[in-house]
């Protein structure tokens, strides 16, 4: 039995504006076990990248319990938990590529920085490119780069935005399977936001379907697909019918409204 | 350079002198006039007397010449006649001044951005400073602080300190907070400290935002030298040179005086230039 990673009970993410409160998370209950694929899926305004930054501790939860690693989010976070792939690449203009990577090592002072960076930017494909700047690279590039960063220090679990959200359509589907080597590769537990229903189909063991106003779970689908995927796994039966049973969770989140 | 781009700087130059040349015939014509009359009048004695007078009211641009290459290239330089002794005298304290100024700045705006309660109580304190002209209050500080047992040069530096820490506060301030939120967020999540913060992220990123503070610095500070030179009656420096050519009614002393303090600053400025480009380049900014 794997270990469970992330242990959500009955979470609840509240803020109060001047219009009255905004229910940006309601009875969020989810469970995340090692070495699973887990992709947030839904519409603008779901609380999808709410509950990844809660995960994070860069949101405080105001209902409920949210551990990490047997631990509660704030304790993680200090103890460094996870590796934190945002939206944008967040490169630092004045560092080039291996000082990037190197960021998170000198701040926690790990040993042998100069083997891990050149690890980690083997395992993205980016070898070679240790001296460049971020602005010599493609976006595509730059995300890499990041998530070469968020895996410097080997952590066990990994935190994605919607990495790929601003890249093209060709440029992702490359960088979705080389995302899924790097799972098999390093074996990381990996919680992953997104608005694309084959991504997450393509990427995930597990999707949870959420819906808005107020933000919450709607469903919560296994992938039965195997391990080794493939991009043309996504023209079999097996693939669409789940990326159709995701489509129809989403549509039943968005039936009381318009 | 390439000539267009050299041509625009060179009209207006041009266009400068002109005026200033014209300007010289009615300025002078106090002075002039019977001399014109006396030598028989017509544009060539007008034009020869007013740009040659001895005590100008308005010098020409070849007599000020004239007096900073007189004053500069033919005297010793560690002579009390020297502009260029003079000119060291108000720029050592300048420099002394920007560097302690330039300092104050940079910790000022840490602070600020650090704690929020500074924010809240300095800001003001410092935006009051500088509506103070400086003219009421150097004279006061120079007293004050010469009572202290402070070297002159310090005493003197502290005014151009008192003017150029506050663009680099401003400055410093706006450019610590200019990290998106971001890049403060991925410093979260390493749980990095607020040290750590500042070093590696805050102060990079602050970087283009320090040199056009301190550029901005180092012209007024010097500003602030001569000015710390007025109320002493200081007999070196660039002050002192003002201040003489304005008791003696010596207009030549005073625009060469002004000439070599202008260029001064254009070169210091220049050379605040070279070095950000230098370091820009330095920390990967695209060319």
């Amino acid at each position: 039995m794997a270990e469970t990673v992330i242990a959500a009970h009955d979470v609840g993410l509240t803020y109060q504006t001047d219009d009255g409160p905004v229910f940006a998370l309601t009875n969020i209950s989810l469970d995340v076990a090692e070495g699973e694929f887990v992709s947030l899926i839904g519409p603008s305004g779901c609380g999808k990248t709410t509950l990844l930054r809660a995960i994070a501790d860069l949101e405080k939860t105001t209902q409920g319990s949210l551990h990490v690693n047997g631990m509660t989010a704030q304790e993680a976070r200090l103890a460094r938990a996870y590796g934190y792939v945002f939206q944008a690449p967040a490169l630092f203009a004045w560092r080039n590529v291996e000082r990037n990577v190197a960021l998170p090592l000198e701040i926690m002072g790990v040993e042998d920085a100069g083997g891990r960076v050149a690890r980690n930017l083997e395992l993205v494909n980016l070898k070679g490119f240790e001296k460049k700047f971020p602005w010599q690279l493609s976006g595509g590039m730059q995300q890499r780069v990041s998530i070469a960063r968020a895996l410097a220090f080997d952590p066990k679990l990994l935190l994605m935005d919607e990495p790929f959200g601003a890249l093209d359509e060709i440029v992702r589907d490359k960088l979705n399977q080389q995302l899924l080597d790097l799972w098999a590769r390093t074996k990381k537990t990996i919680v992953f936001v997104t608005h694309s229903i084959p991504e997450a189909v393509f990427l995930s063991s597990k999707i949870v379907v959420m819906s808005p106003r107020p933000g919450r779970i709607i469903d919560v689908i296994d992938v039965g697909l195997p391990k080794d995927r493939k991009l043309d796994i996504r023209e079999t039966p097996e693939f669409l019918k789940i990326a159709h049973r995701v489509r129809e969770g989403l549509k039943a989140g968005h039936s009381y409204e318009d | 350079m390439r000539i267009e781009r050299a041509l625009p700087i060179l009209t207006v130059t041009l266009l400068l002198f002109v005026i200033w040349y014209l300007a010289c015939i009615p300025m002078n014509a106090v002075l002039t006039t019977p001399k014109i009359q006396a030598a028989g009048g017509g544009l060539f004695n007008t034009l020869a007397l007013s740009w040659n007078e001895g005590r100008p009211v308005l010098p020409s641009p070849h007599q000020v010449l004239r007096e900073v290459w007189n004053t500069t290239a033919l005297v010793a330089p560690w002579s009390i006649k020297s502009l260029l002794w003079h000119l060291w005298v108000t720029l050592s304290s300048t420099l002394v001044g920007f560097v302690i100024g330039g300092f104050l700045g940079v910790v000022l705006a840490i602070g600020i951005v650090h704690v929020g309660s500074l924010d809240k109580s300095l800001m003001p304190w410092i935006i009051a400073s500088q509506t103070i002209p400086i003219l009421a209050i150097a004279p006061m500080l120079i007293v004050v602080l010469g009572k202290t047992g402070l070297p002159a040069i310090i005493t003197k530096a502290s005014i151009s300190a008192y003017l150029c820490f506050f663009p680099v506060t401003i400055g410093m301030v706006k450019g610590l907070r200019s990290p998106d939120v971001i890049a403060l967020d991925l410093m979260r999540t390493y749980h990095a400290s607020a040290w750590q913060t500042l070093l590696k992220l805050r102060l990079p990123a602050s970087v283009p935002f320090l040199f056009a503070s301190l550029k901005v610095s180092v012209a007024i500070a010097l500003t602030g030298a001569i000015v710390a030179e007025l109320p002493t009656g200081a007999v070196a420096g660039i002050g002192a040179r003002l201040l003489n050519g304005s008791y003696y009614g010596n207009t030549l002393q005073i625009w060469a005086a002004l000439f070599v303090a202008a260029f001064a600053v254009a070169t210091l400025v220049w050379a605040l230039g070279l070095f950000e480009r230098i370091s820009l380049a330095r920390m990967g900014e695209k060319p």
